[in-house]
């Protein structure tokens, strides 16, 4: 945690949960898990979103809502799937109308288990998600610089 | 006369944990007609049974939802009772229903929280939070998880509770209580908060009635439906009544909810003076089910049903389940009209939607 200088916020959406990790994704933002400790907050808006917490499968209807979030993030951006469900499909994985897990749709960089994922072990995600932005973001600010220079030249 | 226009609402949306979709018809600010959307959360749940045999699906009914999971393991498994007609050990009635309120004490404080961030309380939504994180513990306690604890069984219950951890539920319900009553001062006399919600959606007890409104909404408009009063579980051996409210607005809704809080304390402090003393947990139950049973019971968000039909096989032939937000939304399509666009979110928020439920 030492080298982080950001201050990512985060997007929650409900792909097909049962509501069980919703719920835990807020009770670890409220103070008695105070996941915000991190420097991480909770936002509304996928515009303004650097992290990208989803909970359960994906079916049919929400796929396009989940592939547009996701495009609506600026770059560089983390997912987190939160619970078994948004994992591989979980309980729900032999249902007519889930066809997987969150990665069947976007790209996803950390897997937190559980049914339902307990508030520990979402901050355990959100705490690897805050490093792998930073990780992420000097990455492209060295790019960026790296094109700066390749124009001047 | 202004413009008509049509304004998308959801299926992401700061004011929902859930995603719901509604077209508002609006005209200037106000919306004529609101046309919900549904079908981002459907699993398919119920036709697992093709594949989980009718014990296994016992697990797969407590995950319908995870805020009233516990409510909805124990519909399913009084049904399968039902149609195995077995009567479960008193004992065991007593712990479900012990279980059960604990369920609806965290599901209103959870809603009493939602309220306060839908109308622009931070602080208090967080402290409606930290006072549910101690009926959480007491779940914990007692069953190992938080909120999808899976302790029933078709014929009874999986874990006992301790002499030593009915007293510590006894004192925490306590503290619960008398915490939730300094709470009670902002939800219900604050000036601020009184504008926000007094008069605003109001349903009329006739509207609740011909729309066939349930649970906290029918009871905020007058109508005085309790499924407990059946007598499921150990109810029938509880002193109830329901919590009712005339004015059908939004704060009756709150009302009602809080006053469901210090209802549950009052009925889990009853559960456990009346709890026979050592007993079994569980009868076994051999063989498959074979016939048909239609089981109503009171979640926190209403009334519920769950139809099981069994033919002798271990795969029972249909589980149908009819969840409370279900029925509730005709009538918060009707509080909708002739609202300002700024309360729709408070107005989504009162009925205490359950998505994941009514689409399963």
């Amino acid at each position: 945690m030492a080298n982080i200088k950001r201050s990512p916020w985060l997007l929650h959406y409900d792909g097909s949960s049962c509501n069980g990790c919703d719920i835990e994704v807020l009770a670890a933002l409220t103070p008695v898990y105070d996941a915000e400790r991190f420097g991480v907050m909770n936002t509304g808006d996928p515009m303004q979103a650097d992290i990208f917490l989803i909970t359960g499968g994906i079916n049919a209807q929400n796929q396009a809502t989940v592939k547009q979030l996701y495009d609506q993030m600026p770059r560089p951006k983390v997912v987190v799937a939160v619970g078994v469900c948004a994992c591989t499909g979980g309980i729900f994985k032999d249902c007519y109308n889930i066809l997987g897990g969150a990665d069947t749709t976007i790209p996803v960089d950390i897997y937190v288990p559980g049914c339902a994922a307990r508030p520990q072990a979402i901050i355990d995600g959100v705490v690897q998600a805050v490093e792998l932005f930073q990780q992420r973001s000097d990455e492209h600010d060295a790019l960026v610089k790296q094109n700066k220079e390749g124009r001047e030249k | 006369m202004g413009k008509r226009s049509v304004i998308p609402f959801g299926p992401q949306h700061p004011v929902l944990p859930e995603p719901i979709h509604l077209d508002l018809v609006i005209e200037d600010e106000r919306v004529i007609e609101a046309i919900p959307s549904v079908g981002f959360v459907h699993r398919g749940l119920e036709s697992l049974v093709d594949k989980r045999d009718f014990n296994q699906m016992t697990y797969v009914a407590e995950r319908t939802c995870g805020i009233c999971s516990f409510q909805h393991g124990m519909g399913y498994c009084e049904a399968v009772e039902h149609i195995f007609d077995v009567d479960i050990p008193i004992r065991a009635k007593f712990l479900r229903t012990i279980w059960a309120e604990l369920g609806r004490m965290h599901s209103h404080l959870l809603w009493l929280g939602l309220l306060a961030d839908a109308f622009g309380y931070e602080n208090l939504f967080y402290q409606a939070w930290r006072i549910r994180e101690k009926v959480l513990d007491m779940i914990e306690m007692t069953t190992g998880a938080r909120l999808i604890f899976s302790v029933n069984k078709v014929g009874g219950v999986i874990k006992d509770i301790t002499a030593d951890q009915l007293r510590i539920i006894d004192g925490t319900v306590t503290e619960v209580e008398a915490e939730l009553r300094d709470l009670e001062q902002v939800f219900l006399e604050d000036s601020t908060v009184k504008s926000r919600l007094v008069g605003i959606g109001i349903l009329t007890k006739e509207q609740a009635h011909d729309l066939g409104c349930c649970g906290p909404v029918a009871r905020a408009s007058g109508i005085s439906c309790d499924m407990r009063r059946l007598g499921y579980a150990a109810y029938s051996m509880l002193d109830l009544e329901p919590v009712v409210a005339t004015e059908g607005d939004c704060f009756a809704r709150c009302k009602c909810r809080l006053y469901e809080v210090y209802q549950s304390v009052d009925l889990i402090r009853q559960a456990i003076t009346k709890m026979p003393k050592e007993q079994e947990l569980a009868v076994p139950v051999k063989g498959n089910p074979n016939g048909e049973y239609f089981m109503r019971l009171e979640q926190p968000r209403g009334e519920a049903y769950y139809y099981v039909k069994g033919s002798g096989k271990p795969f029972i032939d249909r589980l149908r389940i009819r969840t409370p937000t279900f029925a509730n939304l005709p009538g918060l399509c009707e509080m909708l009209k002739n609202t300002e666009l700024s309360d729709v979110g408070l107005l989504v928020v009162t009925i205490d939607p359950c998505i994941s439920c009514t689409e399963r």
